[in-house]
């Protein structure tokens, strides 16, 4: 198995991008990461795009041809494109898709992206399409939204943790923090932690400020075999870990909810890859889709004892400049949530992170990152880590 | 040639439900709404007005106000709730106030801006010299789903204006308008409620429009927004025109005497012409108001009016319209619901 680069990496604006359509944001992303990794189109072999619901955000499926038409690789290049669909962890899925593709030698130059376009229907629609990353028969059919599953996660963690309002709500205070420093992200506002408790209520006790957007956006990044990653650019970010695991689609199936399982054993399984520890890792980009979601991130993925997430992250040691700097984008709260696209979009990230370009926001010194992308309530986790230093 | 204001009037139902009373029926927070939406209560119908009554009572004060309705050629009402699909509001409302036959008439329709673009009509028609004068009205029984967020709003109520070329009260300096195809709210024929595209109303609607016509009107008059003593902005809600005219840089001293919608909710094609009627009942000689309104589908009508002295003259011969807003007489969503058609009594 030959070790993976990644080269190249683009991302759009995240926001309502009313007056463009999913194939310009896919194509804008791919074309950024084309020309970050001054790559000519002709070298790209194959093509994974993570997407989850464009039959029922857009009515597109067949989404693998559509990108690389309006990419320009289908009607003379024919390049196999294959949409890959694991709910809001699509985007993490088509990365290890286009790892494995490079690392079995299959192919040489592969573009991972991710895209979603979810502003174009009502609310209510947008709200239908998430529930089905849900068990639909025993979960959306009885009423359960994601809010309303995640609430239970947040009931039971406050429970038996004493997990508290002020820690969830500061999750989302310093997420939208961190987005201040980064020009992609939606929302680029301070909040403080009665903007998130005063908020209309959800689902008991999330607030609206508990939750992640609906948002438009796409990210792609380009991968290609270690070997040959110099020969593109400088700053290569090498894949050190890839880690992918599932778990019972439904909440109430799990023994414990205040543990994701898939979360803990794609973690395990990148951390072995990459033969590193939770301690040797310098940022990680969590699924917050609600601030619950990061404090059960950061504490199974071994950052911090279980039940020790919310008290930590309340200290300020998931903050820039805290012991582990946790969703720099400002995570899917602030930074936003197309959630085919959001897994690429943690990887774009790491990238810029671990090159030393991300600004503002840049965690000095990054070495590792890691990325954690979830779909549904932990029926499917993808992890990544990441190097600007080859394994050793 | 100047052509401007001759007379005006305004009509708001008397009934009132409040924000609290729509809410608790439907399960909501009613302070959401409150500050969300910037509105407390609106105006309701009797069971017996439609926009035909409204219009009719508008356009008496107007007439009450000094217009001859032997001089008026044309009546147009700008309205998104005629009561007749075939068979127009304003021949209705020119038999009630004893204005032709002989003159033009017609029912105007883009959502929530119907009323200016009459107002524009009657510019066009006076200006070419078909009509001495020329009425034009906007006013509606606003239709919001029961359970949609429309219904906190939707209200009742309209005004008229006499557009001429002499008498006037207020000059109209300019007018000027923006328009595209953006369906951001509808209702397609034979529904008896519009949809709309939630938050897509907002940005790409409402805020792309009044703030392009805005923007070209003060560009086209050499002007800035300190230069006006009054400003209007179409009123789907207390929010919306209030971030409009921050984002312009109008104050909310210029903007206050004109924001009806928190105390009467939307009266749609009526909306931003009961605006112009609060103003006018206050405004002093000499006097600029800026006014910009916004119907779906999408438009902005963009008007500069200065006051002459004659506005003095005819304040006081009708009703006010802060005065009819502060005549209500509240009701429970029970006898709401029953003024409002929204129980069936067709057994």
């Amino acid at each position: 198995m030959r070790d993976v680069a990644i080269i190249g990496a683009g991302c759009t604006k995240f926001g309502e991008m009313w007056d463009r359509s999913f194939r310009d944001i896919v194509v804008e992303a791919g074309t950024l990461a084309v020309e970050d990794a001054k790559l000519s189109g002709e070298e790209i072999e194959a093509m994974y795009v993570g997407n989850m619901s464009g039959g029922q955000f857009v009515n597109q499926e067949h989404i693998g041809s559509l990108v690389a038409d309006f990419a320009g690789f289908a009607s003379t290049m024919h390049i196999p494109s294959t949409r890959v669909e694991a709910a809001c962890a699509s985007g993490g899925l088509a990365l290890r898709s286009a790892v494995m593709a490079v690392a079995s030698g299959y192919h040489d130059v592969v573009v991972a992206a991710g895209v979603e376009k979810m502003t174009d229907v009502e609310t209510g629609v947008t709200v239908d399409a998430l529930a089905s990353a849900a068990d639909r028969e025993w979960e959306g059919f009885m009423g359960a939204t994601f809010p309303a599953l995640y609430a239970m996660v947040a009931r039971l963690h406050m429970h038996r943790y004493g997990t508290t309002r002020d820690q969830l709500a500061q999750v989302a205070v310093k997420n939208h923090h961190n987005a201040m420093g980064n020009p992609r992200a939606q929302f680029r506002n301070e909040i403080t932690l009665d903007t998130v408790k005063n908020a209309s209520m959800v689902a008991d006790p999330l607030t609206l400020f508990d939750c992640s957007p609906i948002t438009d956006g796409a990210a792609a990044v380009i991968v290609v075999p270690a070997d040959q990653a110099k020969k593109y650019t400088d700053t290569p970010v090498y894949v050190l870990g890839a880690g992918q695991a599932t778990d019972t689609i439904s909440l109430h199936n799990r023994a414990d909810f205040c543990t994701f399982g898939a979360s803990v054993a794609a973690g395990k399984r990148a951390y072995e890859m990459a033969k590193v520890t939770p301690k040797d890792i310098d940022l990680c980009e969590v699924h917050d889709c609600f601030t619950i979601a990061e404090i059960v991130a950061i504490e199974d993925l071994g950052f911090f004892k279980k039940g020790q997430g919310g008290p930590a992250t309340l200290a300020g040691e998931t903050a820039m400049g805290g012991k582990i700097p946790i969703n720099t984008s400002g995570g899917l709260k602030a930074c936003g949530h197309p959630v085919g696209a959001t897994g690429i979009k943690q990887a774009v990230e790491c990238v810029e992170q671990l090159r030393g370009t991300a600004g503002k926001r840049q965690v000095a010194g990054a070495k590792i990152a890691m990325t954690h992308n979830v779909g549904g309530t932990g029926g499917t986790a993808v992890c990544h880590i990441f190097s600007n230093e080859r394994r050793k | 040639m100047k052509l401007g204001i001759s007379a005006y009037g305004a009509y708001v139902p008397r009934y009132r439900i409040k924000v609290d009373e729509i809410a608790k029926v439907w399960g909501d927070d009613a302070d959401d709404y409150k500050n969300g939406l910037m509105v407390m209560e609106k105006s309701v119908p009797d069971m017996d007005e439609d926009t035909a009554t409204i219009s009719v009572e508008a356009a008496r004060n107007a007439l009450l106000r000094g217009a001859d309705p032997k001089k008026i050629g044309a009546i147009y009402v700008g309205s998104e709730s005629h009561p007749y699909a075939v068979k127009p509001t304003a021949t209705i409302v020119a038999a009630a106030i004893g204005a032709g036959p002989k003159m033009t008439a017609s029912d105007f329709e883009f959502a929530c801006k119907a009323g200016t673009a009459a107002i524009q009509a009657c510019m066009g028609v006076v200006a070419a010299g078909i009509a001495e004068t020329a009425m034009a009205i906007g006013a509606d029984t606003s239709q919001g789903a029961p359970g949609d967020a429309l219904e906190y709003t939707a209200a009742a109520g309209g005004a008229a204006l006499v557009i001429s070329k002499t008498d006037h009260i207020a000059v109209i300096n300019h007018t000027c308008s923006y328009t595209t195809d953006t369906p951001d709210f509808w209702r397609r024929e034979g529904a008896d409620y519009p949809r709309h595209g939630g938050r897509f109303t907002g940005d790409p609607g409402y805020f792309k429009h009044v703030l392009s016509a805005s923007k070209m009107m003060l560009e086209s008059q050499g002007t800035k927004p300190g230069d006006y003593d009054y400003a209007v902005f179409h009123q789907p809600n207390g929010k919306f025109p209030t971030r409009a005219a921050h984002t312009l840089g109008f104050t909310k001293e210029q903007i206050k005497q004109g924001l009806t919608c928190p105390k009467m909710g939307n009266t749609y094609s009526g909306a931003s012409m009961v605006g112009l009627s609060a103003v006018l009942d206050v405004a002093k000689p000499g006097d600029r108001i800026f006014v910009t309104s916004f119907g779906s589908g999408a438009g902005s009508d963009s008007f500069d009016i200065t006051v002459t002295d004659r506005i003095t003259e005819v304040q006081d011969l009708a009703p006010k319209t802060w005065d009819y807003i502060k005549d209500a007489k509240y009701i429970d969503y029970a006898i709401y619901a029953k003024h409002k058609g929204k129980i069936n009594v067709d057994h």
